[in-house]
């Protein structure tokens, strides 16, 4: 059974308030057993170093990666690893994480793939909990047995594939970049600090906007609140009505907090996250790239 | 992997110790690095400038090496919630501080895959270890006056 949404008043202009928990409430639901938390973090270590009491470790990397293939686990390997995890498909995850929760976003979009039906953020992450001065602990949980179907993975709805989104860009999608400046406009083949994410070719996919995902994101992790969000994303961005729209970053991590922020904080049904990104787009041959004051080369 | 020179100072230990390891006390023993890894002396701490930014690190990593009486020392520092970059560090502490500086020069650029660290931390975090022994090596040669021997990555 999934557990009772949280009623905090702060998130009930979102969408769907229902996708997201505040500290206050995880605390109260530490025991509940229909709540499994998860802790998704860049840092591979820093579960080790102390986490929310019960709380279990996806790593994006090892967990939920195919180690040979580029992309995802499989279903099998999806099932073996929620199992493992003590999770069954009716348990409530919670995910947070380090760094404004990236990869705790990113490991809910996964999971989202599957179809997994519950799956909510810590609003405010790994950060918020511990300036709140909450508590952790180096204890590993001994997740009780739990049995978790294999559900194929749907990557049609959530998620886009290069052909995909060049047809998208052709026939002029909203595409939502969600990089630094400096990755957008080409200066920078890579992210500030994060050298080792390179490309070849620096810029954006034609026709994209650029809107930094930490726009979407209070200092304290947090997420902006709902009135805050419209403004940016569907007055100021004009995002919104029945068409498709496709996000991306670098690997598809940053873009996943984006595509959490549109989908289930603004509601808009459509949205795709393409997690091939720019590490795909900026090394693939002859796919047009767009640098401000610049033709598209080569031409759309 | 083809068999390969040995490496100087402690690392061909610490090496050693990582390699046949499960999964998850790979991960044990990176954090003991992390947790081994001495706070910064008195002089850098108070002067964070003195120190040069390692930029290839995911966070904020700061390095100073000095080379004294043919020994060089070794200076990091991370913050804490930044553990896997205080393990690799730990290691090249571990591994070399007190060593003579040709021997600190003499590390490949690409030792860390010996660890055998790309399953259990993923190939891409693993390149701030190269960045942070790069700028070792860089910091060591100025003050040594040795030309590099290769700068091609």
């Amino acid at each position: 059974m999934s557990a009772a949404a949280d009623t905090a008043e702060a998130l009930q202009d979102y969408a769907h308030p229902e996708r997201l928990v505040t500290t206050e409430w995880l605390a109260e639901h530490l025991d509940d057993p229909d709540v499994v938390v998860a802790e998704s973090d860049e840092d591979v270590l820093l579960y080790e170093t102390g986490h929310i009491p019960g709380a279990v470790k996806i790593d994006w990397h090892s967990d939920l990666n195919d180690p040979v293939a580029r992309d995802y686990v499989d279903a099998e390997s999806f099932a073996r690893l929620m199992a493992a995890k003590g999770i069954s498909r009716d348990t409530t995850i919670v995910f947070y994480g380090d760094n404004f929760n990236w990869w705790a976003a990113y490991a809910l979009w996964v999971t989202s793939l599957f179809g997994h039906p519950d799956a909510r953020l810590l609003d405010g992450g790994r950060q918020k909990w511990i300036a709140e001065g909450r508590e952790l602990t180096t204890d590993l949980p001994r997740p009780g047995p739990a049995h978790y179907p294999q559900v194929e993975r749907n990557d049609t709805r959530i998620r886009a594939f290069r052909d995909e989104v060049l047809a998208h860009a052709r026939g002029g999608g909203r595409l939502v970049d969600v990089r630094s400046p400096g990755e957008y406009s080409g200066e920078l083949l890579h992210m500030p600090d994060y050298p080792q994410e390179g490309a070849l070719r620096g810029g954006h996919i034609p026709g994209a906007s650029n809107v930094p995902w930490k726009t979407a994101a209070n200092e304290d992790g947090t997420f902006k609140d709902a009135a805050e969000l419209r403004r940016i994303y569907l007055e100021e961005l004009g995002l919104g009505g029945p068409n498709e729209i496709v996000a991306y970053c670098r690997i598809g991590e940053r873009s996943s907090h984006t595509w959490f922020v549109l989908t289930h904080l603004l509601g808009l049904e459509r949205v795709r996250n393409y997690d091939g990104s720019w590490v795909e787009w900026g090394n693939a041959v002859g796919v047009p790239i767009e640098r401000p004051g610049q033709p598209v080369r080569p031409p759309l | 992997m083809s068999a390969a020179a040995p490496l100087p100072g402690r690392l061909d230990e610490i090496v050693e110790a990582f390699t046949d390891l499960p999964r998850d006390v790979k991960l044990e023993l990176l954090l003991d690095y992390a947790n081994r890894l001495p706070p910064l002396p008195e002089r850098y701490a108070a002067n964070r400038d003195s120190l040069e930014r390692v930029h290839e690190c995911q966070t904020p990593f700061f390095v100073a090496t000095e080379v004294e009486d043919g020994h060089v020392r070794l200076h990091f520092d991370a913050p804490d919630e930044s553990p896997t970059t205080r393990g690799f560090a730990g290691i090249l502490h571990a591994g070399l501080d007190g060593e003579p500086p040709d021997d600190v020069l003499a590390v490949p650029a690409d030792f860390s895959a010996r660890l055998g660290l790309n399953e259990a931390v993923s190939p891409l975090r693993l390149r701030g270890i190269a960045a942070i022994l790069g700028v070792v090596q860089r910091q060591v040669r100025t003050q040594t006056r040795q030309s590099p021997v290769s700068t091609q990555h």
